[in-house]
């Protein structure tokens, strides 16, 4: 009778930890994929800005066509690569490829501020306001969005989680990692412009 | 700042919080039933039936009730009043270039906090300064001023930006809020009660005279009386001044923390402090900003020169931190940022 109850203890303990562990798994990847989404909502207004940019300096920058198609070319890659990219995979290439991105972009940026006149009269300023402050946001999602999957990958590899993982379908997400080295580098910061 | 921190942070706002409000209550609440035992104490020897004998304490209630639903409005309305007296306009839709770069600012703050985004105001005055209002996390308020938009670059102005995110985070600004609104209504107590001690004088004196002259059984309870009525004519004086001294006290300890905060967000504390020194360089006072709204602002608006220095007066009466000391603190998390790469939580 006592030995009944007892295991009755046991089992009802542990099913209440299955539950609740589940529950934690799932919440916890809900979250992964909520910071994924801010990343990737980012991303594609970066993507949307690009086009209106070469655009608007075309027609001023004949000389350019290099930089232009190099910008260009970088973006319709990411483009391609962010339609695949899942915080389960492709994470990494994204990454790269938005790097690469940014420096052709920056690239070009220092093009333009060869045509004062092209700044002025034109909505460039505010085009590259617009992906300045872009930028920024995919940095600011990055962090979270690493630090929510640190987290979720931690926990489901831990003992006992990992025996709940698998029934909570929950997988190890790529971290955004910075591959490029210039990136890497502390960033100067130019107090002094406008 | 770590979670532990943080969550320790907004504990302590709330609690403070209770007890600012708990505070007023009890205020209020001498302030009435102070009167009334004095008017009691007074008319005590009135003969029962032909004199009025004040037995029910109808200040002491009326004066509660009247705090509690100043502190209920001062919690739902200090944010909209404390914009309003500033003479603040909201930014919804950007047309100047600043305008456009202030909202992306918020919105990349936003992001990088992990709050909503807060509704965006601009006040009209050409001194650079900023303040962040709200009771609730997901309806607050950030304000700057045009001058700040006009001086600062983009760096600075996120780093200010961030800075006022960090309070709305820390939950500082709830209490800050209610400080403001509940400071300024006891600044408008204590005004009132000067003048009535300066015009009215004669005619209490008169009404103090006849208590006295009541000589069966009046005799014992008269120093009391006057003892009471010192005491409460004090708190009332004092009032407005102890409570300017606690707004000081809360806010200047929070800065420091905003200022970390704002470094973590950003990544950036070497902005932060340009920015600070930018703001003080600019000597004149920001003019729609009011007294009682002072501790709400990154830089003192009334432009004293206190926060210049250092010490025991500078301690008391400041509302900011020596911006010198802040500064200096940015500055070596920029440095240890330059050399290990990584922010300290704290200098």
């Amino acid at each position: 009778m006592f030995g009944t109850v007892v295991l009755l203890i046991v089992v009802a303990v542990v099913i209440g930890w299955v539950i609740s562990a589940y529950n934690k798994l799932i919440a916890l990847k809900g979250q992964t994929e909520n910071a994924w989404k801010q990343i990737d909502v980012q991303l594609k207004r970066r993507h949307d800005l690009i086009p209106n940019l070469v655009e608007s300096v075309k027609g001023a920058m004949e000389f350019e066509k290099e930089t232009l198609e190099a910008v260009i070319e970088a973006r319709n890659q990411a483009v391609n690569i962010q339609a695949g990219a899942m915080p389960t995979g492709g994470v990494q290439q994204l990454a790269a490829a938005e790097a690469a991105l940014s420096s052709a972009l920056s690239r070009l940026n220092v093009v333009v501020e060869r045509y004062p006149d092209l700044k002025a009269t034109t909505n460039v300023g505010q085009l590259q306001e617009e992906l300045t402050s872009t930028e920024n946001r995919v940095s600011f999602a990055r962090q979270l969005y690493n630090d929510t999957a640190t987290t979720y990958n931690i926990k489901q590899q831990q003992f006992p989680w990992n025996l709940v993982a698998g029934m909570a379908k929950a997988e190890v997400v790529e971290l955004w990692e910075i591959t490029d080295e210039s990136e890497r580098a502390v960033p100067k910061v130019d107090l002094s412009m406008k | 700042m770590s979670d532990s921190n943080l969550f320790e942070q907004q504990a302590s706002n709330r609690r403070r919080s209770a007890i600012l409000v708990a505070v007023f209550l009890a205020f209020f609440a001498w302030i009435g039933f102070g009167g009334d035992l004095i008017f009691y104490l007074q008319t005590t020897s009135e003969p029962s039936g032909t004199g009025y004998r004040h037995v029910f304490p109808w200040f002491g209630i009326a004066a509660t009730l009247i705090a509690a639903g100043m502190a209920w409005y001062s919690w739902r309305k200090g944010p909209k009043e404390i914009l309003w007296a500033t003479g603040a306009w909201e930014l919804i839709e950007p047309s100047k270039p600043e305008e456009m770069v202030y909202v992306n600012v918020v919105e990349e703050m936003a992001i990088a906090s992990g709050l909503p985004r807060p509704s965006i105001w601009v006040v009209p005055d050409k001194d650079p300064n900023a303040f962040a209002t709200g009771t609730e996390e997901k309806s607050a308020h950030v304000a700057v001023t045009e001058g700040l938009l006009t001086t600062l670059n983009r760096d600075e102005l996120q780093a200010v930006v961030a800075h006022e995110m960090a309070h709305i985070r820390n939950h500082d600004v709830k209490l800050m809020t209610l400080l403001a609104a509940l400071v300024g209504v006891l600044a408008l107590i204590a005004e009132g009660t000067w003048r009535v001690l300066w015009f009215g004088g004669g005619r209490r004196g008169r009404a103090g005279g006849g208590g006295g002259g009541g000589k069966k059984g009046g005799g014992g309870a008269a120093p009391l009386v006057a003892i009471l009525l010192v005491l409460w004519v004090i708190s009332i004086i004092l009032a407005p001044i102890v409570s300017r001294l606690l707004a000081l006290a809360v806010s200047r300890k929070r800065e420091f923390l905003a200022d970390a905060t704002a470094a973590q967000f950003t990544r950036n504390p070497a902005a932060l402090a340009s920015a600070l020194r930018t703001i003080e360089d600019v000597v004149a006072p920001t003019k729609s900003i009011k007294r009682g709204t002072a501790h709400l602002c990154i830089a003192d608006p009334l432009g004293r020169r206190l926060t210049h220095k250092q010490g025991v007066i500078a301690n008391l009466f400041g509302t900011h931190p020596p911006m010198g000391v802040r500064i200096a603190r940015l500055k070596a998390m920029a440095y240890a940022q330059e050399k290990t790469g990584s922010i300290p939580e704290e200098i």
